[in-house]
């Protein structure tokens, strides 16, 4: 094992804050992608709805 | 029975439509073990670099990150092209929404590089060719994200995208081989095809496990958004009907 402790692990031999600083983003920005994309299409199925209403 | 799949056939809004609805739980599925097994391996097995130490453990979102970056650029002005030459409307609807997935790995890799510049090379950024030719590709992506967004006409503006997109190509090799055209601060080649990889089996696995797992991410979110735009596009033809009546009896 590499790391002896969960602190250990967080502490990434000195390097926590650039570590996780860069796998944090990737995080964020991967679960936001995916759900901003799903927000599109079911907005832009409700749109087609209202569309066929006005006709 | 043994019939061949017609691959035109998913050239049809509507069939592109229900293959996604079908795929797409699937690639899901596929991106998360392959990115926990990345995860895994990277963080659990790879030993610390002797160098280094654990700050190279940002490498395997990093390269997968800058990989993605290029090739769904390339997937893009690929896309763009075809629906400009033969006029195929699924084509151009992929090229738009292959584009904010590059651009948000594009930025990925820069601000992945960035965390991984501070502690390596003592600074955050540095106009160096690899670094500067990947924010030219961030703003090429924006670029077309803009243009295309800016035309109503959608047709006028595929074209104009595809114009861009393709023009844009040129930068490509140039982030490719800005590490050997130039001396750049930035390291060079991980891998390349000819010569034996200079990294331990482990830290090769977790990298390569992480680009599959992006790879399959990137499929299913670009098929999402695509989804979107076909809805939008074609929002009084008769299978979008038929999905609005089906979506009301489901609830």
């Amino acid at each position: 094992m590499i790391w002896s402790s969960w602190g250990d692990f967080w502490h990434m031999g000195g390097y926590g804050l650039y570590v996780w600083g860069a796998y944090a983003m990737c995080l964020v920005a991967m679960l936001a992608e995916p759900w901003a994309a799903r927000r599109h299409r079911q907005q832009a199925l409700r749109a087609s709805a209202r569309h066929e209403r006005v006709q | 029975m043994n019939q061949p799949i017609r691959w035109f056939t998913f050239a049809a809004p509507s069939r592109f439509y229900a293959l996604v609805n079908a795929l797409n739980p699937w690639l899901w599925a596929i991106a998360l073990l392959l990115a926990i097994a990345a995860l895994y391996i990277g963080f659990l097995v790879a030993p610390t670099d002797a160098t280094q130490g654990d700050s190279y453990r940002i490498i395997f979102i990093h390269v997968p990150a800058a990989w993605m970056s290029m090739v769904l650029y390339l997937a893009m002005a690929f896309w763009a092209a075809i629906g400009w030459m033969f006029n195929a409307r699924m084509a151009s609807m992929l090229a738009r929404a292959l584009a904010p997935t590059g651009a948000l790995f594009t930025f990925l890799a820069l601000w992945t590089g960035s965390f991984w510049g501070k502690p390596t090379w003592g600074t955050w950024w540095v106009w160096d060719a690899r670094l500067t030719s990947e924010l030219i590709l961030l703003f090429l992506y924006l670029g077309f994200i803009a243009l295309v967004s800016s035309i109503d006409d959608m047709v006028r503006g595929d074209k104009a995208g595809a114009v861009l997109a393709l023009v844009g190509v040129i930068n490509i090799p140039i982030i490719y081989f800005s590490v050997r055209w130039w001396n750049t601060l930035h390291q060079g080649a991980t891998i390349s095809m000819t010569a034996a990889p200079k990294m331990a089996q482990t830290m090769l696995l977790a990298m390569l496990l992480m680009t599959f797992a992006f790879w399959a991410y990137a499929f299913a979110v670009v098929f999402t958004r695509a989804q979107a735009l076909a809805l939008e596009r074609e929002h009084d033809a008769e299978w979008v009907r038929a999905l609005r009546t089906k979506g009301k009896e489901l609830q």
